[in-house]
């Protein structure tokens, strides 16, 4: 599939953190006829190796290379009916409560539609209008006349997503849930597009769940693969709007795939970012680091795993992440697969991270 | 071993940057270990044989990183933005003095007054090296700076900016060196990245899978006017940690450390310690658990550029390791 309109359908699926199964079913349908072993774990990680070709992997175990990137989104979750039909409802992540307001949003395996209620301004006093409402205040109205209207419907324990769909804004793109379905879409279409004889290692791609909640899928999946080295790929914090002060911008729209140095979570390999640096470089391909000190990826858990394991991160910079409305660059879509293609091509070259051992 | 300690001291590593301090340890630990090597992280592992194997596999370790500052922006003026590296106070910068790998200096600024009269928030803080211009600056996006280099020597007391954990590593290279002979396969380890998150602990332990490990860190006082209570003060011997924040010492790691003071007669005290944590939490942890315990050094003023030990307890410190690894480890009670 072209690699953006997997994009689209990969955004369009509704999977937020522990419900992660629409997703998982087209990754696996858009991958399986390119790799050599497909699984899913028992966090429900989808693992996929696709092997060099026999006369790449020379003498010896094969090294292994992880790449992951997140299946789940950001969403909530049914609390409880209450008794006039409307549900109460709770995070699943990071979710400003200041952007649900009058959200439609979609309920359960039946996509039951609802609305984020929201009390008309004419109603409001002007403190209240004022104040930001706690999610724990809110309701979502589904038109149900009465509790058990409602309950016919949806159940305590329901997955709910914002209600978007993938379109073209100007230039770019908008979705729900372009974190972290841009990096499935770029590691989905590297599986499919590297060709077993363009390098000498066990590529071994994992789809992971959880993250939202803490990196939770990416720490077994390491754990079980416990690769050489690791490549985490994301959608990540744009704030290049107008600001009123020169002091940051963590990633901006449109200057290319961006690069990790340091995140909460997580010291970026050195090796392993200088050879995306160098692969961008020669390849002609823009590249930008993130702000360092911001954010944490899967990589915040793998790199962790046995005995340590040397991880970078890929992001394609993404305005309004966690709301209904993210926007992306198609063109720093494209680059993220680049640089990505030529780099794991280059992996060889950067095999420095072999133990040194010293005896006296 | 104040030439050792000031070496420590003066040579630059914050969390992620360990290249220069883990090179200037191997200097000092190569020739009295039986082998090393650098992991995945960055990590140096030592390890030290017995002549006869019939001890344990012990791990100890002592982090190599200290806290600092990346630079996160460079703005159109030459100015820096930054964020910190581990637990850094906003009140330990102003006045402070940093600097980078390449030697290059830079001194911190706040918008506003020129002469701020209250705590600064972190996010008005600047920090300046100099720079006439964006073009002049001479680091970049990404680079780390640790408190600058000021070691003093008092006689008894010694001042320094980075004894957490650099006092660590000097009381672990000279218990290694002084260790005539050892039932144990020890590992001393000089672990990467404590300050934010013990993460070369964390990987480095499930390599080892030690029988028993031992971190070597500094813990608070309370004896200075006024402070919150702590019944650990300078020069009242090797804290041996009961708890803190993170962890529990292994009862039988803490009984042994206090029998081991008691018969060589070198003094200790016991340490209940309310903030903050070390490496033996991640190691206590690792795969199927592995008895932990920490030698503390006493240290008034911690995370700022002056921090303080007691050299005696530096060495009763080195004493009180040399003492344990040089018999049997019985844990049961």
């Amino acid at each position: 599939m072209e690699p953006l309109k997997l994009l689209e359908k990969l955004s369009n699926a509704r999977g937020v953190a522990g419900n992660e199964t629409a997703v998982r079913r087209i990754i696996r349908q858009a991958i399986q006829d390119h790799v050599d072993e497909v699984r899913v774990d028992n966090l429900g990680n989808l693992l996929a190796v696709k092997r060099p070709a026999p006369e790449q992997s020379g003498a010896g175990e094969p090294r292994r290379v992880m790449v992951a990137a997140h299946m789940d989104e950001v969403g909530f979750m049914v609390l409880h009916v209450q008794s006039d039909g409307t549900l109460k409802f709770r995070t699943i992540g990071g979710i400003d409560s200041r952007i649900v307001l009058s959200k439609t949003v979609r309920i359960g395996d039946d996509d039951i539609p609802g609305i984020i209620g929201v009390k008309p301004v004419h109603l409001m006093e002007r403190r209240e209008a004022r104040k930001v409402l706690d999610i724990k205040d809110l309701v979502i109205d589904i038109g149900a006349a009465s509790s058990s209207d409602a309950q016919k419907h949806v159940s305590p324990g329901d997955y709910v997503t914002f209600d978007a769909q993938f379109s073209q804004t100007g230039n770019l793109v908008k979705n729900k849930a372009f974190d972290d379905r841009a990096g499935c879409a770029v590691l989905a279409t590297l599986l499919a597009t590297l060709h077993a004889d363009d390098y000498p290692f066990e590529l071994h791609a994992a789809f992971t769940v959880q993250e939202e909640l803490g990196l939770r899928g990416a720490r077994v999946a390491a754990f079980d693969i416990n690769p050489d080295v690791a490549f985490v790929l994301e959608a990540t914090i744009a704030d290049d709007l107008p600001k009123d002060k020169d002091v940051s911008s963590t990633t901006e729209i449109g200057k290319g795939p961006a690069i990790t140095l340091m995140d909460r979570r997580l010291f970026a390999d050195r090796r392993l970012v200088n050879l995306l640096v160098t692969t961008a470089e020669e390849h002609d391909i823009p590249y930008q680091f993130k702000q360092p000190g911001l954010g944490g990826t899967d990589a915040g858990a793998i790199h962790l795993a046995q005995e340590g394991i040397p991880s970078a991160v890929v992001s394609v910079p993404c305005r309004y992440l966690h709301s209904p409305a993210s926007l992306l660059s198609p063109e720093d879509f494209t680059h993220t697969i680049e640089l990505m293609t030529h780099a794991l091509q280059r992996l060889p070259d950067a095999w420095t991270h072999t133990e040194e051992t010293q005896s006296r | 071993m104040k030439t050792l300690i000031r070496k420590m001291c003066q040579t630059f590593g914050p969390s992620g940057n360990e290249e220069q301090i883990r090179e200037a340890i191997i200097g000092e630990i190569k020739d009295v270990v039986d082998e090393y090597r650098i992991d995945a992280l960055g990590n140096l592992i030592t390890v030290r044989r017995p002549r006869d194997g019939n001890g344990q596999r012990v791990m100890l370790a002592a982090h190599m990183d200290e806290i600092g500052v990346i630079v996160t922006h460079v703005d159109d003026d030459g100015f820096l933005r930054f964020a910190p590296i581990g637990g850094v106070l906003t009140t330990a910068l102003i006045g402070a003095r940093v600097v980078f790998a390449n030697g290059v200096e830079g001194t911190f600024g706040v918008e506003g007054k020129p002469l701020p009269t209250s705590n600064p928030d972190a996010h008005s803080i600047f920090l300046d090296v100099g720079a006439a211009s964006q073009d002049d600056v001479p680091v970049s996006v990404g680079d780390a700076a640790a408190f600058r280099h000021q070691f003093a020597d008092q006689g008894g007391r010694l001042i320094a900016q980075n004894f957490d954990d650099r006092i660590g590593c000097a009381v672990l290279i000279e218990a290694l060196r002084g260790l005539a002979d050892t039932p144990h396969e020890v590992y001393g380890v000089f672990t990467v990245q404590e300050e934010v998150g013990l993460r070369g602990a964390t990987t480095s332990a499930f390599g080892i899978a030690p029988d028993v490990a031992i971190a070597i860190d500094v813990t608070a006082t309370g004896d200075t006017p006024e402070a919150h209570p702590m019944a650990v003060a300078l020069d009242e011997g090797p804290a041996i940690k009961v708890k803190d924040r993170g962890m529990l010492a292994h009862p039988g790691v803490k009984r042994l450390l206090v029998e081991t003071a008691q018969e060589h007669e070198i003094p200790y005290q016991l340490e209940v310690l309310e903030f903050g944590s070390t490496d033996a939490r991640a190691i206590q942890v690792t795969r199927e658990g592995v008895p932990a315990g920490v030698v503390s050094i006493p240290t008034r003023y911690l995370h700022t550029p002056s921090q303080m030990v007691a050299y005696a307890d530096v060495q009763h410190c080195v004493q009180l390791l040399t003492a344990l690894l040089s018999y049997q480890i019985e844990l049961a009670s």
